[in-house]
């Protein structure tokens, strides 16, 4: 019994509840800090370091970085928590809930038949990933490097304050 | 190393992803519905990942790596959306900019 992966799986679930449920923006963006931190534990467990740093280094780093950025810029304040509280409070919880529970209640079946074995008994290192990755999956790294083309120029033309007064420049 | 079954850490997977699930339905703030879909798609790379422990090959890391990059170009443009929405509408809720069929 590992109980390391347990606890970090715990600390991974409710923070991540915890975050979901915060008015503050930044306070949800801790939370969630936590439990990307909590997973790269879980990915420690598994065997797998250099997925644990990616997770730290990309998602807790940058991704919510930017998250941060844009919270920032936006300057929501006190009216915007409390708005927040208004959208959230009532029955607004309760399709979603039940709906989420089946999902999780239908994979766990799925889980539960079908996924003997166990993970973890020995860690792949960076360098197989690496060997792996510009060997059989180049293509995949091609269309990513595509993808995140597209992305920044997307973001670059949508960001952009001349389209706010409506219409092409 | 101390091993884990498989199907523990699918569980964890399913349980992220249905936070992430009930996180992205009830919140109206766009911000927030951007950060449960980074929720939902770190619980699937960790159930590739874990699937990838299992049989002891670095496959489940390599997509891992395909769902990073992905999370990180949809959450450019989305926030880049989330920031035109508040300097048009001076709002965050996705329900503002539902006036397309008018």
């Amino acid at each position: 019994m590992n109980v390391l992966f347990y606890a970090a799986a715990a600390v991974a679930i409710v923070s991540t509840a915890l975050a979901i449920t915060r008015v503050n923006a930044v306070h949800a963006l801790l939370y969630l800090i936590v439990s990307f931190f909590a997973v790269a534990v879980v990915f420690t467990v598994l065997g797998a370091p250099f997925i644990a740093a990616l997770e730290v280094i990309i998602y807790a780093g940058a991704i919510m970085v930017l998250f941060l950025f844009v919270i920032m810029l936006l300057n929501l304040g006190p009216e915007g928590a409390a708005r927040e509280r208004s959208w959230l409070s009532g029955k607004g919880w309760i399709g979603p809930a039940v709906l989420a529970v089946a999902l999780f209640a239908v994979l766990a079946r799925a889980v539960a038949g079908g996924a003997p074995g166990a993970a973890g008994r020995a860690a792949v290192s960076p360098r197989e990933v690496g060997v792996l990755l510009l060997g059989p999956y180049l293509i995949g790294i091609e269309l990513a490097a595509m993808l995140l083309l597209a992305g920044l120029v997307g973001a670059f033309h949508i960001g952009r304050r001349d389209l706010e007064r409506g219409g092409p420049p | 190393m101390i091993p884990v079954p498989l199907s523990h850490v699918l569980l964890v997977a399913a349980a992220l992803f249905a936070v992430g699930l009930v996180g992205l339905l009830v919140r109206r703030n766009t911000i927030f519905m951007l950060l449960s879909v980074e929720i939902m798609l770190n619980a699937a790379g960790l159930a590739f990942v874990a699937a990838g422990s299992r049989w002891r090959t670095a496959d489940g890391q390599v997509v891992f790596l395909f769902v990073l990059t992905t999370a990180a170009a949809e959450v450019a443009v989305g926030l880049a959306l989330a920031l035109q929405l508040h300097r048009r509408f001076h709002t965050l809720d996705a329900d503002a900019a539902d006036d397309l069929g008018d």
